[in-house]
C-alpha cells in the first residue's frame, strides 16, 4: 500500500505552512497529523455533522469531505486562529461563553466557524439566517437556542466595534472561492 | 447537607458563575480522547456480525494477518472473558454465537487505520443462521428461541436482580402496593391501554473511544471516553482478574455521554489487542455507523396500563406491565427496567398499585443507561394514559393531576412516606400550565387553514437510579498562593458540574470562585473515588463532598491561626481569603500564611500543608423486597412539568412547537444559567425521542437507519418557537444547600406533553413514538376516512 505523497502549501491561520500528505488523506486528518491541530473534531467522518468544520477561503467546509491535496494554494482557518490578534478572545468566542453555547464542547469549534464565515459574508443576520447557518452542525448537549443568542449577540457586538475580524479569517476574504 | 453559609448572603452558590471549561472549549485547546495520540500507538478497528442470530462456523484470519502493517487480529475465540455491570452477560467479541447485527465477532489492531479496516475485511467468517427473536412479546412465549441459553450461569448482582433461566427474561421487576382487586372494586370506570416507544441512540457528537497499553510488567494504561472511571477500573479488574492497583484509567474531556458512556465499553477489547500486538498503545474510537450498531442504546418498550378510577378522577388502582426491548444484553438493561419500575406510576398517589417490569432479550441492539433511565419511556404511557381517562370523565387533564400527584403525607407505590420537603409537582405543573394559557381562550390559527392548534401537560419525576451503597470523594489541596485544587472523579461532560463544584468550594472556603482550580483529568491514581457519574446524582453528592472537603480543610486553618493569633478556634471566623478573630477583625492572617504550614518570626514553623478530605454515602437507602418491591430506593426525586402549546398540519403532518413551558423543583438554583441551559439541552433531546428519533430495523433484524441521514436527530431548524424555564425552589434538606439534580430531567415527559397537545389539536389518539410527519399524517388520514364512512351510514 505504497500511497501516493504530495508537498503542498499553504496558509493556515494567517502563518503559510508546507505539508507533506498522502493523495487520499483528508484535510481533517492532515490537520490533526501533519499540522497538530486538534481543534477540529471528527463526529461521523462522512459530513453529516459538521464537528469539523473548518474555514477554506473564509468559507465553511467540512474537513472530512476535502482532501488535504485540494487544500493546496489556500487560506485554511482553523479554530485556533479564532481569537483576536492579541491572544484575547474573540467577540463570538466570549459570546459562547456568556450565553452558555456549549455544554461538552465537542460541537464547539465547528459550531464557532460556522457562525464565524456566517458573520464574514453577512455582520447582520438574522435570527432566520443564524438557524440557516449552524443547520449542518448537529449539537446534541445545548439544544441549540443559546448558541443561535451567541452568534446573535456577538453580531452585534462586532458589527459595533467595525468589524474585528481575526487575521487567519480575514486572508481570503472575499474572494468566493468555494472548496 | 446544610451550610453554615447558609446564614449570611451566599457570594458564590446561586451566583451567574460562567462555565469554567468554556474558554478552553471555544479555543479548541480542550482535549479529548479523541485528539490523543501515544508514542507507537496503533489504530484498531472491528468487524461486526451481518446476522441479527447465528452460530459461528467458521473463522479464517489467515489472510488478514498477512495485510502489511498489521499486528494483533482476535476473534471471540480468542478471548474466555465476561464482562458486565450488574449481568455479566456479555463476551468482549461474540463467541460461537452473534446475538444481533451490528455485534463485534473480531477486531485488528495495525499501524494504520486504513490497514486495520482492510485486515478486518479479509478476516472471513462462516455464519449459519438461527431464528432470531425481534420483539420482547415473541420473545415471551413458551417455544420462542432463547438468546441466552446460559442465563442461569451468569454472574449478577444478587438479592437485586432475578432473571428467569429457561426463558429470555433478563430481569423481573415486582411492584406491590394495597389492595389491587379491592382497588378496581373501588373504582367506577376502568380503562385499559397500551403504549410503545421504539428503541433510540444517545447520538452524543463524540463516538466511544478508548487507547490501552499492556505494560510488560502487567500494568495496565488506560485513557478513555467514559463517565466513571472508577467503574472501568473496577468491572476491568473483575473481567482479568488484574488487580485494582495494576490499572490506571484517565478521563480527559469527554464529548458527551448521556449514560451511553456508564459502565464499561471498549477497554477490555483494546487491551486485549495490545497484549496481542507485545504490549504497543492501542486506540480504537467507533464509527459513527458502529455508535449505532454496536454500541448500546436506549432499549425499546411496550406498556400495557389498566386504570381503576372514580368518577372524580381520583386513582384507585393501577397495574401495569412493561416489557422492555432488551436487545442482546441486559447488563445494564435491568436496571433500568428496575429503576423504571419503582418510578412506574410517575408522580401520583396510588393506592393500589401493581407493576411487573420485565426485561427481555432480544436479538436487536442491546440497551443502556440513556438520560432518564426508563423514565421518558414509562411515562409516555403514563402521561397519555391520564390525558385519556380525562377526556372520557369530561375532566380537565390539569384537574386530574393535581387531584392525584404526590404530596405530603402520601406514600409512593414502594412505601416511602412524602414528607413536606421533598418537591412540588403540583407547584411545577402550575407553573408550566400558566406559562402556556392553560384554560385561556385560544387564539389562532386562522380558521379555514390546514393547521391545528392544541395545547398539552405532562408531569413527571426521577431519582438517581444507584446502588444503595453509592458514594463518593473530593480532595481540596491547597496551593502555595492559597488557590485550591479541587479534585473528584465524578465526570464533568457536559452538564456542568465542575462549575457548581467550584461556586460551593468557593463559598464554603470564603474565596473567590477564580481561585477555585477543579483539576479536568479524572484519573483513579490521583482523583478520589467515585462510584459512576449518572442519575443526576453528582450535583448532589459531589456538592456534599465538597462541602466536607472544605469544612476540614477550615478546621486546619483554624488549627493553626488559633495558636497564631492566640484566640480559641470557635471565635475564628474564615471569610475573604483570611482567617479572622470574629470580635476583633482587625486580628488575621491571610491563607497564603497559613496553607503550607505558618512560620513564626523566629523561624519556628507549625502546621503544614493543607489538604481537605471529604465523602458522602447515600444515605437511608434500602433493598427493596423481591416480592413487592417495597422499600427506599431514591436519595432524592426531582419532579418537573411540561407544558406545550403547537400548532399541527394536517396537510402534512408536520408539528411546530409553538411554546415548551418547562418548570423544576430543583430544591437550591446553585447555577442559573446552567440549570436553565441544561432545561432547553434536556427539552430539544426529548423532542428528538418524540418526533423522530427511532431504530428501524428490517425483517431479519438488520439495522436500516445507522447514521445522520437516516436518523434524524434535532437541528438549529427544529427547535420550538419558544421555550421557557420556570425554576421552583423547595429546598432539599440534605442536599448541598437544598440542591438536587436536574440533569437527566429535562427530557423526561416531552413525548407525552406534546402527545396530549396533539391530541388536543387533532382529536385523535397517539400510542406510538415517534410523532413523525409519516405516522401524524397516516392517521390523520385514516380518521377521516372513518369519518367520511360514519356519515354515509
Amino acid at each position: 500500500m505504497e500511497a501516493t505523497r504530495r508537498t503542498i502549501r499553504l496558509v493556515v491561520n494567517g502563518k503559510p505552512r508546507s505539508i507533506e500528505v498522502a493523495a487520499h488523506e483528508t484535510l481533517l486528518a492532515a490537520l490533526k497529523e501533519r499540522l497538530y491541530l486538534t481543534g477540529a473534531k471528527e463526529g461521523c467522518g462522512v459530513g453529516e455533522c459538521g464537528a469539523c468544520t473548518v474555514l477554506l477561503d473564509g468559507r465553511a467546509v467540512n474537513a472530512c469531505l476535502v482532501l488535504a491535496v485540494e487544500a493546496d494554494g489556500r487560506e485554511l482557518g482553523t479554530i485556533e486562529g479564532e481569537a483576536r490578534p492579541d491572544g484575547s478572545l474573540s467577540a463570538l468566542q466570549r459570546a459562547f461563553i456568556d450565553h452558555a453555547a456549549l455544554q461538552c464542547g465537542f460541537c464547539t469549534p465547528g459550531m464557532v466557524l460556522s457562525a464565524r464565515a456566517l458573520l464574514r459574508r453577512n455582520p447582520r443576520p438574522s435570527r432566520e439566517e443564524i438557524v440557516e447557518a449552524i443547520a449542518g452542525n448537529l449539537c446534541r448537549c445545548t439544544g441549540y437556542e443559546p448558541v443561535i443568542d451567541a452568534i446573535a449577540a456577538a453580531a452585534e457586538e462586532e458589527a459595533a466595534e467595525g468589524s474585528v475580524v481575526p487575521p487567519a479569517a480575514s486572508a481570503g476574504a472575499g474572494e468566493g472561492r468555494g472548496p | 447537607m446544610t451550610s453554615r453559609a447558609n446564614d449570611r448572603e451566599l457570594r458564590w452558590v446561586g451566583r451567574p458563575v460562567p462555565r469554567i471549561d468554556g474558554e478552553a472549549k471555544v479555543r479548541g485547546c480542550a482535549t479529548y480522547v479523541h485528539d490523543m495520540a501515544w508514542p507507537g500507538m496503533l489504530f484498531a478497528r472491528i468487524k461486526t456480525s451481518p446476522h441479527a442470530s447465528a452460530r459461528i462456523v467458521r473463522v479464517d484470519t489467515g489472510e488478514a494477518e498477512q495485510v502489511p502493517g498489521v499486528r494483533a487480529v482476535l476473534v471471540g475465540a480468542d478471548l474466555p472473558y465476561k464482562v458486565g455491570l450488574y449481568m455479566i452477560d456479555k463476551s468482549i467479541l461474540a463467541r460461537d454465537v452473534v446475538r444481533y447485527c451490528g455485534e463485534a465477532v473480531a477486531a485488528v489492531a495495525a499501524e494504520t487505520e486504513l490497514a486495520a479496516e482492510e485486515a478486518c475485511e479479509r478476516i472471513r467468517i462462516e455464519y449459519e443462521p438461527l431464528p432470531a427473536v425481534l420483539d420482547p412479546v415473541a420473545a415471551l412465549a413458551p417455544d420462542a428461541p432463547l438468546v441466552h441459553p446460559g442465563l442461569a450461569e451468569y454472574g449478577r448482582m444478587k438479592g437485586v436482580f432475578f432473571p428467569r433461566p429457561g426463558t429470555n427474561v433478563a430481569h423481573h421487576q415486582k411492584i406491590r402496593k394495597g389492595d389491587l382487586l379491592a382497588g378496581f372494586r373501588a373504582a367506577d370506570r376502568t380503562f385499559e391501554h397500551a403504549f410503545s416507544n421504539p428503541p433510540v441512540q444517545h447520538a452524543f457528537l463524540e463516538t466511544h473511544t478508548a487507547i490501552v497499553q499492556a505494560l510488560p510488567d502487567g500494568r495496565v494504561e488506560i485513557v478513555s471516553s467514559a463517565q466513571s472511571p472508577y467503574t472501568v477500573r473496577q468491572l476491568f479488574s473483575v473481567c482479568f482478574g488484574i488487580p485494582l492497583s495494576r490499572i490506571h484509567v484517565r478521563v480527559p474531556y469527554v464529548g458527551g455521554g448521556f449514560g451511553g458512556k456508564a459502565g464499561i465499553h471498549l477497554e477490555p477489547l483494546v487491551y486485549c489487542l495490545s497484549r496481542k500486538a507485545d504490549g504497543r498503545p492501542v486506540k480504537l474510537t467507533i464509527s459513527r455507523e458502529e455508535a449505532f450498531h454496536t454500541m448500546p442504546s436506549r432499549q425499546g418498550l411496550r406498556s400495557r396500563i389498566r386504570t381503576g378510577v372514580r368518577n372524580d378522577g381520583r386513582i384507585t388502582a393501577l397495574e401495569v406491565e412493561y416489557l422492555w426491548d432488551a436487545g442482546a444484553y441486559a447488563d445494564y438493561g435491568v436496571n433500568v427496567g428496575r429503576a423504571a419500575a419503582y418510578s412506574g406510576a410517575g408522580p401520583y398517589d396510588i393506592p393500589n398499585c401493581h407493576i411487573d417490569s420485565l426485561v427481555v432479550y432480544t436479538n436487536k441492539t442491546f440497551g443502556t443507561a440513556y438520560r432518564g433511565f426508563g423514565h421518558l419511556e414509562v411515562l409516555w404511557g403514563i402521561e397519555r394514559n391520564l390525558d385519556l381517562i380525562a377526556r372520557e370523565l369530561a375532566l380537565d387533564p390539569y384537574a386530574i393531576r393535581i387531584g392525584n400527584c404526590l404530596r405530603a403525607g402520601s406514600t409512593t407505590i414502594t412505601g416511602e412516606e412524602v414528607t413536606a420537603n421533598p418537591g412540588r409537582p403540583d407547584l411545577c405543573l402550575e407553573a408550566a400550565a400558566k406559562a402556556v394559557g392553560w384554560g385561556e381562550p385560544r387564539s389562532g390559527p386562522a380558521p379555514g387553514g390546514t393547521r391545528r392548534r392544541g395545547r398539552g401537560l405532562a408531569l413527571l419525576h426521577k431519582a438517581p437510579a444507584m446502588p444503595v451503597f453509592t458514594s463518593c470523594s473530593a480532595i481540596l489541596k491547597f496551593n502555595e498562593d492559597a488557590s485550591v485544587d479541587l479534585l473528584v472523579s465524578g465526570v464533568d461532560y457536559g452538564q456542568g458540574t465542575y462549575t457548581a463544584l467550584a461556586q460551593i468550594a468557593a463559598e464554603e472556603l470564603g474565596l473567590p470562585v477564580d481561585r477555585i482550580h477543579v483539576v479536568w483529568e479524572c484519573d483513579t491514581d490521583f482523583t478520589p473515588y467515585d462510584w459512576q457519574t449518572v442519575a443526576s446524582r453528582f450535583a448532589f453528592m459531589g456538592g456534599n463532598a465538597v462541602i466536607d472537603a472544605a469544612r476540614d480543610c477550615l478546621a486546619q486553618l483554624r488549627a493553626v491561626a488559633a495558636q497564631v493569633l492566640h484566640a480559641p478556634e470557635s471565635e475564628l471566623v474564615c471569610a475573604d481569603g483570611k482567617v479572622s478573630v470574629v470580635h476583633n477583625p482587625g486580628s488575621s492572617l491571610d491563607y497564603r500564611r497559613l496553607v503550607m504550614g505558618y512560620t513564626y518570626p523566629n523561624g519556628n514553623s507549625i502546621g503544614g500543608p493543607v489538604i481537605g478530605r471529604g465523602r458522602y454515602i447515600a444515605q437511608g437507602l434500602t433493598h427493596l423486597d423481591p416480592e413487592t418491591g417495597q422499600g427506599r430506593p431514591a436519595l432524592d426525586w426531582t419532579y418537573g412539568a411540561h407544558a406545550v402549546e403547537l400548532e399541527v398540519d394536517t396537510a402534512t403532518g408536520d408539528i411546530e412547537i409553538l411554546h415548551l413551558a418547562s418548570a423544576f423543583d430543583v430544591g437550591k438554583t446553585l447555577n442559573r444559567q446552567q440549570v436553565v441551559t441544561q432545561i432547553i439541552g434536556g427539552v430539544v433531546q426529548g423532542i428528538g425521542s418524540a418526533v423522530s428519533e427511532e431504530f428501524l430495523f428490517d425483517a431479519q433484524g438488520r439495522f436500516r437507519n445507522a447514521g445522520f441521514v437516516d436518523y434524524k436527530i434535532p437541528t438549529a431548524k427544529d427547535i420550538p418557537r419558544r421555550m421557557s424555564q420556570h425554576i421552583v425552589e423547595t429546598p432539599q434538606l440534605d442536599g448541598p444547600y437544598g440542591a438536587r439534580g436536574v440533569a437527566e430531567h429535562p427530557m423526561i415527559s416531552i413525548p407525552g406533553a406534546i402527545g396530549n397537545a396533539l391530541a388536543d389539536a387533532l382529536g385523535i389518539d397517539f400510542f406510538e413514538l415517534p410523532l413523525n410527519p409519516e405516522r401524524v399524517y397516516l392517521a390523520i388520514k385514516k380518521a377521516g376516512r372513518k369519518k367520511t364512512t360514519d356519515e354515509h351510514r
